[in-house]
């Protein structure tokens, strides 16, 4: 296990690497130059000032050092100013990851528990099987942000249950509660689909090996058969879901946070490529990053501490 | 086969009311671009089917125009992404060493990402700085393509990787190199065709990822610019009115979803999942 995390920390921290420098030069091309803007706000500016800003920012060394500069900044922690927010970056990012990590947290647990009982039901119950089908089919197929707004008009606009969407402005459990309902409903039903297909798919196979029928022919009731012999052994590939799964959630959390207007890393991220706030859109992607590459570390390792045949093959 | 036959229909169905939306257009004499601020937010009547936007403009011929940009950007990038995967996988297969070893760390790379905000940080590019006009909806088509593409040949080429793989190990192709059959030759008549039926499904899949992925694009604004229509910016505009027409949110999104059924279903048609 140790020997696992020692090879993945190193092949992490070399994707980040390249993904900064990636997202750096992608940034560099982005619309909403600092001193452009600095130069359509005060018309007399002059080519003199534009290069004496230029050189007073390090905006005339090459891409690279600029790159550099910036990157061993992060790294001692010097997070540098967000433009938009008018504040130090860290201060920002730090409660926008928390928030993210609630909604991707809850949304998760739901979305497998409800995902694995209906992927269950299906391999089970042959009758169900066309139901979960569809399902499963509808659930990829609608866009997260279109069953958002959905849920919106239902439940906000028609009904009046549930706040559009924002952050409570009251503390308490029971305001914040209400504010996550729908953005976790959402979040959660996008991915259901994905842990239906694959439970009832992995139930199914297990279903038939032979330690099943040996059961059977002792005489245990079917439910335990299912509950107790069957399902334990067939989560285990959902791990690897879990795993693959890490990158698509958060893309999930930027669409469902952006509908709901809900702070968080993905609304973050967002909304500092569009407001031209570069070193908070970067440190934003980066981070997003992290969490994710961290993520499926950990579903990997889990996957391997309960299924001892993988920790065999690939050490 | 009726998975793939229900999922053709479907895409088939789209496909013809995109084609039709210079007809429809002259046939109701209505342009899907020029509000009519005198017609906002009208009900569904013989001059407007489905009723008008926020700006008065057809929603009808908004969504048939909007068809046209949503079904170019999945079936162009579905190919560009089968193509470039096609050849990744095949060459990643078939010379072996360190060529599939950089190929496959690159996908495994590029899929270890959280892929939409990685998208969104590419849509924000200017498009001048990578040599594509701006302002233009088929310069954004051909942007958003661009983009989708860049991450959308890693699934098709570990496919094509393995299924040349198993193929290149069989008999025949020892039998055709042993009668000297050149490299080239044997590629594309020996192996290629085994990569046909993997290929169909992970380009099905890819046009159902392409278009989800543009109107998500659209819908945060990073994709298909105003005035031309996009199913996922019609839904932008329909968000900001929820409140006073919450029908408006309705065809655009409804949209969306029946062609990424239609062609998931024909991925999983031609997957052979048919009971």
């Amino acid at each position: 296990m140790l020997r696992i995390v020692a090879w993945r920390i190193p092949q992490i921290a070399a994707t980040l690497l390249l993904l900064s420098l990636a997202a750096y030069l992608a940034i560099g091309a982005m619309p909403g130059d600092p001193i452009a803007l600095a130069m359509m706000a005060d018309p007399r500016l002059g080519p003199a000032d534009i290069e004496r800003m230029r050189a007073l920012h390090g905006l005339d060394q090459p891409l690279l050092a600029r790159w550099w500069a910036w990157l061993s900044g992060v790294l001692r922690g010097e997070f540098g100013y967000s433009r938009l927010f008018a504040r130090p970056a860290a201060e920002i990012l730090w409660p926008a990851l928390r928030g993210s990590l609630v909604l991707l947290g809850t949304a998760l647990g739901l979305a497998a528990l409800l995902g694995i009982a209906a992927g269950s039901l299906a391999a089970l119950r042959p009758r169900w099987r066309g139901a979960v089908d569809a399902l499963a089919l509808v659930s990829q197929a609608l866009p997260a942000f279109w069953l958002g707004i959905l849920m919106i008009i239902l439940f906000a606009v028609t009904l009046g249950w549930l706040p559009a969407g924002g952050a409570p402005d009251a503390p308490g459990m029971l305001e914040a509660l209400r504010y996550i309902i729908l953005p976790v409903a959402t979040l959660a039903i996008a991915h259901l689909a994905a842990y239906a297909r694959h439970t009832a798919a992995s139930m199914a196979e297990v279903l038939r090996a032979p330690w099943i029928t040996a059961a059977r022919a002792r005489g245990a009731p079917e439910r335990r058969i299912a509950l107790v012999h069957a399902l334990p052994n067939a989560a285990v590939p959902l791990l690897s879901l879990l795993a693959l799964d890490a990158g698509a959630l958060v893309s999930g959390a930027l669409i469902t946070e952006t509908v709901f207007a809900r702070p968080g890393m993905g609304k973050l991220l967002t909304d500092a490529v569009m407001g031209n706030d570069h070193n908070l859109a970067l440190l934003a992607l980066l981070l997003v990053a992290t969490t994710t590459l961290l993520a499926t570390l950990a579903a990997d390792l889990a996957q391997r501490a309960l299924d001892p045949r993988l920790a065999e093959r690939r050490a | 086969m009726t998975r793939l036959r229900l999922g053709l229909a479907i895409l088939a169905c789209l496909a013809l009311g995109a084609l039709a939306a210079p007809w429809v257009a002259g046939w109701l004499g209505l342009d899907p671009d020029v509000p009519d601020l005198l017609a906002r937010q009208a009900g569904p009547s013989p001059e407007h089917p489905l009723g008008t936007d926020e700006l008065g403009r057809d929603i009808l011929l908004r969504l048939l125009y909007g068809a046209r940009i949503s079904l170019a950007v999945g079936l162009a990038a579905a190919i560009a992404s089968s193509l470039i995967g096609l050849a990744a996988g095949l060459l990643s297969a078939w010379r072996g060493g360190w060529v599939d070893a950089l190929l496959m760390r690159l996908a495994d790379f590029l899929l270890a990402l959280p892929a939409l905000p990685l998208l969104v940080l590419l849509a924000a590019m200017d498009p001048a700085a990578i040599g594509l006009p701006r302002g233009s909806a088929w310069g954004d088509v051909g942007r958003i393509t661009l983009i989708l593409a860049l991450f959308g040949w890693v699934g098709v080429a570990r496919l094509c990787r393995a299924a040349a793989l198993s193929t290149l190990a069989r008999d025949h192709i020892r039998a055709a190199r042993a009668l000297g059959v050149s490299e080239a030759r044997l590629l594309r008549r020996h192996v290629a065709p085994a990569l046909a039926a993997p290929l169909t499904v992970a380009g099905s899949l890819a046009v159902a990822g392409a278009i989800l992925a543009e109107s998500t694009l659209s819908f945060l604004g990073l994709g298909i610019q105003p005035p031309a229509s996009s199913w996922g910016n019609m839904l932008a505009n329909a968000q900001d009115l929820v409140f006073s027409a919450p029908m408006a949110a309705l065809w655009p999104g409804l949209a969306i979803a029946l062609a990424v059924a239609g062609a998931m279903l024909v991925a999983d048609g031609l997957r052979g999942q048919d009971r």
